[in-house]
């Protein structure tokens, strides 16, 4: 069992059909095939313990993904934007490395390292001939390392073995479902899970391969058009950027009908945004997916079907699954757990726990996997009574003000549907009398007016008064990281 | 030893199979003749060669037994005598 044997077979029904197009260059499945096969040659022969690629998305990628794999020698990219202290670090972590980068800075010679441009590499790989190769077949090998995003401190390296990504992909892939015609344009970052399980999803349903290495909205919206681009993976604030772009006529122009789905996830979508995408792209079907790097990617799914029936209904609880990720997809099982372990009804909020064959909750040094099976995914949310999901943020986010738990999702969906706030967020204050009180940071919609006053007084009407935020600051921005996730760490930073 | 992950040529035609799911003692055949990692050119079974599919699932009648088709070929596949049949899986939209 090993994650190369999407590519292999790939390679094997459809060998001429393209895989992969970069900046104007194209690649077929066959030619990803053996350039993988060529750079598990050149991983073996270099004698390391880890293959690292630090750099935007290239061929380089899903190259290195695949030939780490067949080489039975553990991926682990790493985010380009990180500083050189940092990733520094993570390389120590990892050692002995074969490092592909642009980054000449990183070159040590007194440490392990095998360092290689990027650009060489894929010389090489396309250039070498294809050798004879026995892909290791033990399930239980590693096959993705990836450094959490540390927003809570150090990075944590969870661990991704081929059994889960390769559960993860037949449980929710059919081969080669893919239309010779149809393309999907990745955009995300290639050291998040969302870059790799779209790779690999996009591999065994042999779809071609659009990729953005830097996103820009308006350059995703020309690609779309000019590729007659079909499908594409996006995280909130893309879509954001992208809706407001549209607006401007420009883009008027741009044929985009070749669209026929989005997918988004990897951070909480504001209601007014997909609402505002729905309208704006009539003939598109969306999926929202919930997933988490430890579960290799989606365990829930707000399906196309879902969406439009909450977008018609008049029905306010129907309407509301616009802010559900949705039902588990069928190989995962889903319980709301209670402070002490135990399962919670619908409506009641708790810890969400997971349990299925593409779940791993292994990091590098320790695991958090119970003997049963279950996962912790340390996100809190909640049931209701028709089985959808609603996430309420992350447990450790959770304020606890004079012994409730008041999560700041309540506070920030009421006022993200105010029309004079553009962005929002909740954190727990130290507090002398409660121990623990709410702080709101607002952002404004430019030219709006809304006083202290006004935004307590809406709160306390549509919510219980204990939700009243003890200060309210207004600022330009909230800080985001790459890939969408608000950073509260920093924004309690600003009230401390 | 059959055990999920274990990749199995068929010794009649070109097909190759990963077992999904299995029990030790279940005997994987493709076209009459076991399947294995190293097989020897055997003589096909003339009734058992209607082809299984790349990218096919195939399972038995109470799916203890479960194989995914990872390289087409002539002969079909059987276990312990029993042909299996592929298996349909429920479509979901494509999330990444």
């Amino acid at each position: 069992m090993n994650i190369a044997l999407f590519l292999q077979m790939a390679a094997e029904a459809c060998p001429d059909r393209c895989a992969l197009t970069h900046e104007g260059s194209n690649y077929s499945y066959s030619e990803l095939h053996i350039a993988a096969k060529c750079a598990a040659n050149k991983f073996l022969r270099s004698e390391c313990k880890f293959v690292s690629l630090i750099g935007e998305s290239s061929p380089a990628v899903p190259i290195a993904l695949m030939g780490a794999a067949m080489a039975g020698i553990p991926y682990v990219p790493i985010n380009y934007r990180l500083s050189e202290k940092q990733i520094l670090e993570l390389l120590a972590r990892i050692d002995p490395v074969y490092l592909i980068t642009e980054n000449s800075q990183l070159s040590d010679l007194s440490s392990h390292r095998t360092l290689q441009k990027s650009n060489k590499f894929l010389t090489d790989v396309f250039e070498d001939n294809e050798p004879e190769l026995n892909c290791v077949q033990d399930p239980s090998a590693v096959a993705v390392q990836l450094f959490t995003s540390g927003t809570t401190g150090n990075p944590k390296a969870a661990i991704l073995r081929h059994e889960h990504l390769v559960s993860y992909i037949l449980g929710s892939v059919e081969f080669m479902s893919a239309l010779e015609e149809e393309a999907t344009l990745v955009s995300v970052p290639p050291y998040h899970i969302a870059g790799i399980s779209s790779l690999m999803s996009s591999i065994y349903a042999c779809r071609h391969i659009i990729q953005l290495p830097n996103f820009d909205p308006a350059e995703w919206l020309r690609l779309c058009s000019r590729e007659k681009v079909t499908s594409a993976f996006l995280v909130p604030t893309m879509l954001t950027r992208i809706i407001e772009t549209l607006s401007n006529s420009d883009y008027d122009q741009l044929n985009l009908e070749s669209l026929k789905s989005i997918a988004y996830g990897g951070g909480k979508m504001p209601l007014p945004i997909i609402e505002q995408a729905l309208v704006k792209f009539p003939n598109v079907s969306f999926t929202n997916a919930y997933g988490l790097t430890e579960t290799s990617s989606t365990i829930t799914l707000l399906d196309p079907e879902d969406h439009r029936e909450a977008m018609a209904s008049k029905d306010n609880e129907i309407r509301a699954r616009l802010c559900s990720v949705g039902k588990p997809i069928p190989s995962i099982q889903l319980e709301i757990r209670g402070e002490y372990g135990e399962q919670l009804d619908a409506l009641e909020t708790g810890e969400i726990y997971v349990r299925g064959p593409q779940v791993s909750g292994e990091y590098q040094d320790f695991n958090v996997l119970k003997n049963d099976g279950w996962f912790p995914t340390r996100d809190s949310g909640y049931l209701d009574k028709y089985g959808f999901l609603y996430l309420a943020g992350r447990v450790d986010d959770v304020i606890v003000r004079g012994g409730e738990n008041i999560s700041p999702g309540e506070i920030e969906d009421l006022m993200h549907r105010h029309p004079a706030i553009r962005d929002v967020a909740a954190v727990g204050i130290p507090s002398e009398e409660w121990g623990e009180a709410v702080a709101l940071a607002v952002v404004l919609v430019t030219e709006a007016k809304i006083t202290e006053e006004e935004i307590s007084s809406h709160i306390q009407q549509h919510l219980r008064s204990s939700r009243v935020p003890e200060v309210i600051r207004f600022y330009a921005d909230l800080p985001y990281n790459e890939t969408g996730k608000l950073l509260r760490r920093i924004i309690s930073e600003w009230f401390t | 030893m059959l055990k999920p992950g274990s990749r199995l040529k068929s010794s009649v035609c070109d097909a190759e199979i990963m077992v999904i799911k299995a029990m030790s003692g279940n005997v994987l055949t493709c076209g009459g003749a076991p399947m294995s990692e190293e097989p020897k050119k055997a003589q096909a079974n003339q009734e058992q060669m209607r082809g299984c599919l790349i990218g096919k699932r195939y399972v038995n009648k109470d799916e203890t037994i479960e194989v995914l088709c990872v390289k087409s070929g002539k002969g079909s596949i059987y276990c312990n005598g029993e042909e299996l049949m592929t298996k349909d899986t429920k479509k979901l939209p494509s999330s990444d």
